[in-house]
């Protein structure tokens, strides 16, 4: 190896920081200091305790001015914690900013050694290999660019909002994309919020309205974020929009779809009774291929599909799937003169909305009528004949008894429109999660195939689900809402569509996914009834919930004792290491709630409550003081205590309570888990669109977890709120205005330096072999044909060099880590 | 009968040849109903037992190797470890021995010394396990010979087999295997909440005030269930339950007699082995007579 010959005006200073003890107590910084002095080129080495502070910054541009030195390495921490900063005071003393190297002797060099002699060893390796290159390295400019104003913020939840309120209140356009119909988040579906007991409807939806009526804020909801390219100031965005089915631009929000549909959505589960007997059982769709139905009971097939043979033989036995095969022409009625179907159904609705629940109430016997509106919706509206009438025998007066079967077990959609319309409840609608062990569907929104989330949606349109819709499944029939909407706003034929947008930063702003309590088969949560997770209690609690706010066990029982397990997934090494953070609070939350709205016991099992906000040990004292029972130990298990085949049981909490150091059983009726918040399911995915890290646990990486935590790595783009790790409401609300102010500086900036770490042709040397252009990752690199070479867009080049290592005529130069400073600084090592 | 398809060595263990006596019956028979070669250990010792591991833990180790190395000179096959308690300790051994180089070593030393070596490469099974993914459920369904309709059992796995070696991911807190097995075989099973909770163990021995306790709460979840039987999977397990019925009785002041089986026991009648070559006259909770006699499966 030889030793360069230092070009004979270099003159560089190096200057060893003690870091107080960091670096110092592992490495031998006077020695360093001493080796440095001796390195060829070097005109001044010093070391001082703090070299990023003003005094030792005021040294370096001391030295710069006085001793003439046209080169700096700093040998302290790592550059992503000060290389700006020594870059900032080269600067300010009249030096290039490209004339400085960092070397790092803190994390990657004291804190990870213990050894001391070869700890500064390797430190004066390090400072040598910084000595070697910052000695050819060349000034550079940075290159300024432009900032577009507009701001995307991905996910609207209570941090979207409140920071797309910020930058749109500054004058500044702001795009809020959404993936749910609508904004609101997690927030939307507490009913009280902690410490306060503020009704969190209250706080939330006056934001949200006010979102929609802003001009600047330019509201996507139902949007998903396709694909990210740019940088900091000039990013393009896809957009990819999922078929609403409603135009919201038409639709007027006046609900008249959603009170005419005559399809189920909820519950996913559910089984179509005729007559007690289950008709039609659905499912969820699995691998989203529509829903899963199923007909079985061939005691329900019409007289005829079951024998082939008139009304008058008709008889349970049981046939084959052959036999079932019947030609369903002979289910053809002739149509009826008069009004069409939908004129009939629409004028049967308008007849029910006028009746009182009572009078509902008194006509719902379960005892058919025979009154045919089953089989004319299922015939006329539907489109499925599924439901045919027959004569089952005569009545005292001679008349025929008519009753309603299946014409065949494939026909039934499952749309439930013939339990809407069913006046008695001879047919009916049943949710599976009432059958033991079901997991409830809680939901805010209404139960019909078009819905609103929740009341207070914004925007305030419905969406159709296409799963559910009897005209998109049936692929013509039904269409009420169509008929009904006086704007004209619903669109079958609506399919998604991708928008493309300029925006100068982003915002990541996608809070966090409720753990699955079922992985964790000990609590029984999907297993046994009445033992529910955080959100879903929640929901029960809201007043736009199921239960209308009424705190209910499955079969609709008062709760007598309720247990509330602390820790379900978090602070877990199985599942979660980190705390949760928020679930002490909700939890005491929940017993406050539980106490003011039942006379029922509650139990918290908890391992430590952690009330570390403001007001927050406050509400734990006067939780307390209701009454609430605490027991210091992890709930270790639920247990259903049954007799025989009882059908409901006393669930026991099983802990070790490690106040009195003994094994404890608990009887309750509910149990509610305060599960994990984990990272959205997805992050990963937009991790990758947008080029960001994850910390081990998953969640959104931040700059620096002190002093940059709603900065990435990536300029330009920002976190705030439970993306970045779980958090309550004010902790996420103030990540919120943080990352807008951030945004709003840059905005009022203009403009932005960039690092001209780029990668550049030499024309001269390019061979116009392509190979650059396909492994370019961010397809910044062009060929033109005329002149047979590739050239370089540097707007879309980040400085990553895999083209620099790939030309094979070594044609591409990396700006700032040009070979001959590699090899340089590997020689430092090296020698 | 079909030829054997899968053979496996098999691993007894001392509890089989004695209070397990009946399982290792039942056991055999049911291989051998269906076709499943079951070649015993030759010369096997001591498992290594799960007291001894933690007194002395090398030479333990070292022991239940020699089990592993004289299962490997037979051929390469499973090795099939009813008893819990063995298949715990064999299991761990072989993990242990495969993630420490260190006490491999000393562990192939003291096997070096006996002529012997040890690769590691058979797993090791429980029967229940082989018998419910090596032959399927539905495979057992239809190999039976009668249903086992009428009977209620309450399935019971213990913890050893379950939750250290986390043998029955994801449910290793809720097994279902055995559930599912005698379901599809025409019984009924209670949904017993206390399927992995301890029976005892060596408390039963050591502190018999707690054994008692412990074992108490599982029988009488299971009376109040309304089972007609409990259905084990471990000798340890099964004895425990099955041998204290009557102090239990006695300090609960209500009835805890509940016959105790090996699963291997109600599966031999449903697969249609002679009842007589299935262990039954082990019981000591006797089986009523009537229940061996089934009905013909499908009827």
């Amino acid at each position: 190896m030889t030793t360069p010959t230092p070009e004979p005006d270099l003159r560089i200073g190096v200057f060893v920081c003690h870091c107080g003890v960091n670096i110092s107590q592992t490495v031998d910084v006077e020695s360093c200091r001493d080796f440095a002095a001796k390195c060829p080129g070097v005109a001044v080495a010093r070391d001082y305790k703090f070299m990023c502070s003003n005094t030792g910054q005021e040294q370096i541009e001391r030295d710069i001015r006085d001793l003439r030195l046209n080169r700096v390495v700093v040998a302290a921490c790592s550059p992503l914690m000060h290389e700006p900063t020594f870059r900032g005071a080269c600067e300010k003393a009249g030096l290039n900013k490209y004339l400085f190297q960092m070397a790092n002797i803190r994390e990657q060099c004291a804190w990870v050694h213990d050894d001391r002699r070869l700890a500064t060893e390797k430190a004066r390796a390090l400072i040598n290999a910084a000595v070697r290159r910052v000695a050819v390295q060349e000034p550079l400019e940075p290159f300024e660019a432009k900032i577009n104003s507009a701001t995307l913020i991905i996910g609207a939840g209570i941090a979207g909002i409140q920071a797309a309120l910020e930058i749109a209140e500054a004058g500044h356009p702001v795009y809020l994309v959404e993936r749910e119909p609508t904004i609101g988040g997690k927030m939307a579906n507490f009913d009280k919020t902690f410490p306060t007991l503020d009704c969190s409807a209250c706080i939330l939806t006056p934001k949200m309205v006010s979102v929609s009526h802003r001009p600047n804020i330019r509201l996507r909801t139902w949007h998903e974020v396709e694909s990210v390219s740019g940088f900091i100031g000039n990013y393009t965005v896809r957009l990819r929009r999922k078929a609403r089915f409603v135009d919201p631009l038409r639709c007027t929000g006046c609900g008249q779809c959603i009170s005419h549909c005559p399809a189920s959505r909820l519950p996913s589960r559910r089984e179509i009774l005729l007559g007690g007997a289950v008709m039609t059982e659905v499912l969820p769709p699995s691998n989203g291929d529509g829903p899963h139905r199923r007909s079985w009971d061939t005691s329900l097939l019409h007289p005829e599909a079951q024998t082939g043979t008139g009304p008058e033989q008709y008889s349970h036995e049981i046939v084959s799937d052959e036999e079932i095969a019947t030609d369903l022409e002979k289910f053809a009625q002739p149509r009826r003169k008069g009004p069409s179907p939908m004129q009939r159904y629409l004028k049967l609705v308008s007849a029910q909305a006028k009746m009182t629940e009572e009078q509902i109430g008194k006509r719902r016997t379960g005892e058919c009528t025979g009154c045919g509106f089953c089989t004319e919706i299922c015939d006329g509206l539907v489109g499925a004949t599924a439901i045919r009438m027959a004569v089952i025998g005569k009545d005292g007066k001679g008349k025929d008894i008519r009753r309603p079967f299946l014409t065949s077990l494939e026909a039934c959609i499952g749309c439930g429109a013939c339990a809407h319309v069913c006046p008695t409840g001879y047919l009916d609608i049943r949710d599976q999660a009432m059958r033991r062990g079901g997991v409830k569907d809680f939901t805010l929104g209404n139960d019909r195939a078009i819905y609103l989330a929740f009341p207070q949606a914004v925007p305030k349109v419905p969406i159709i689900d296409p799963l559910s819709c009897i005209h998109l499944q049936t692929e013509g029939g039904c269409g009420v809402c169509q008929n009904v909407c006086e704007p004209e706003a619903i669109n079958f034929d609506d399919r998604e569509e991708i928008e493309e947008v300029q925006i100068g930063q982003i915002l990541v702003s996608t809070g966090f996914q409720l753990f699955d309590a079922r992985g964790m088969a000990q609590y029984g949560h999907g297993r046994l009834d009445n033992v529910i997770s955080s959100l879903d209690f929640e929901r029960m609690l809201n007043s736009n919930g199921p239960t209308g706010g009424r705190i209910r066990l499955k079969d609709g029982r008062e709760p007598r004792a309720v247990a509330i397990v602390h820790c379900v997934g978090s602070r877990d090494e199985n599942h979660h290491r980190y705390c949760s953070r928020v679930c002490c609070m909700y939890a005491l939350k929940f017993a406050h709630l539980v106490k003011d709205r039942t006379s029922a016991e509650v139990y918290q099992f908890y391992i430590d409550i952690r009330a570390y906000g403001k007001g927050y040990e406050e509400f734990y004292s006067r939780v307390l003081d209701e009454g609430v029972h605490v027991i210091r130990g992890k709930g270790a298990e639920v247990i259903e205590q049954r007799w025989g085949d009882q059908s409901d049981g006393i669930l026991h909490v099983r802990c070790e309570d490690t106040l009195i150091g003994k094994v404890r059983d608990i009887p309750v009726d509910m149990v509610i888990l305060c599960n994990a918040l984990e990272p959205q399911g997805d992050a990963g995915d937009l991790a990758a669109k947008l080029g960001l890290s994850r910390s081990p646990d998953g969640f959104f990486l931040e700059r620096h977890p002190k002093l940059d935590p709603v900065g990435t790595v990536s300029d330009g783009i920002y976190i705030a709120g439970a993306c970045q790790g779980p958090k309550d409401i004010p902790d996420t609300v103030a990540q919120a205005q943080a990352a807008a102010a951030r945004i709003l500086a840059t905005v009022s900036k203009g403009a932005v330096l960039l690092d001209p770490i780029k990668a550049s042709v030499d024309h001269d040397h390019c061979s116009g072999c392509r190979i650059c252009n396909t492994l370019c990752p961010y397809q910044a690199i062009s060929y033109d044909a005329e002149s047979n070479v590739s050239t370089v867009n540097i707007t879309l080049c980040k400085g990553c060099g895999t083209c620099v290592a790939a030309c094979p005529s070594g044609a591409i130069n990396g700006a700032g880590f040009s070979d001959r400073q590699i090899m340089a600084e590997l020689e430092g090592i090296l020698v | 009968m079909a030829a054997p398809t899968t053979d496996y060595a098999y691993f007894p263990g001392c509890s089989l040849e004695s209070t397990g006596i009946a399982y290792d019956k039942s056991l055999r028979a049911v291989f051998r109903a269906l076709g499943l070669g079951l070649h015993e250990i030759d010369d096997w010792n001591c498992c290594g037992a799960t007291a001894y591991m933690s007194v002395k833990e090398t030479v333990s180790f070292a022991i239940s190797a020699r089990n592993l190395a004289l299962a490997e000179r037979q051929g390469p096959r499973d090795i099939v470890a009813p008893c819990s308690a063995c298949f715990l300790v064999l299991a761990k051994t072989r993990r242990f021995l495969q993630e420490r180089p260190a006490l491999r070593e000393k562990v192939d030393e003291a096997l070096a010394a006996a002529e012997l070596s040890c690769e590691c490469r058979a797993r090791i099974r429980h029967p229940l396990e082989v018998l419910v993914n090596d032959v399927g459920i539905a495979q057992l369904r239809a190999a039976a010979k009668r249903s086992l309709r009428g009977h209620r059992f309450a399935c019971y796995y213990g913890c050893q087999m379950v939750r250290p070696e986390r043998y029955f991911e994801p449910d290793r807190e809720f097994p279902m295997a055995m559930d599912d097995l005698f379901r599809a075989l025409g019984a009924a099973t209670v949904d017993y909440p206390l399927k992995v909770r301890c029976c005892g163990g060596m408390q039963m021995v050591t502190n018999e005030p707690v054994g008692l306790d412990l074992t108490q709460g599982l029988l009488d979840c299971a009376v109040s269930l309304g089972a007609t039987a409990i259905v084990t999977t471990c000798p340890m397990c099964q004895f425990n339950l099955e041998l204290y019925q009557d102090k239990i009785t006695a300090r609960a002041g209500r009835d805890l007699h509940l016959p105790v089986l090996f699963f291997t026991q109600p599966l031999g009648l449903a697969l249609g082995c002679d009842p007589a070559a299935l262990g039954f006259e082990h019981q000591v909770v006797p089986v009523p007579g009537d229940s061996l006699t089934l009905a013909e499966a499908g009827s």
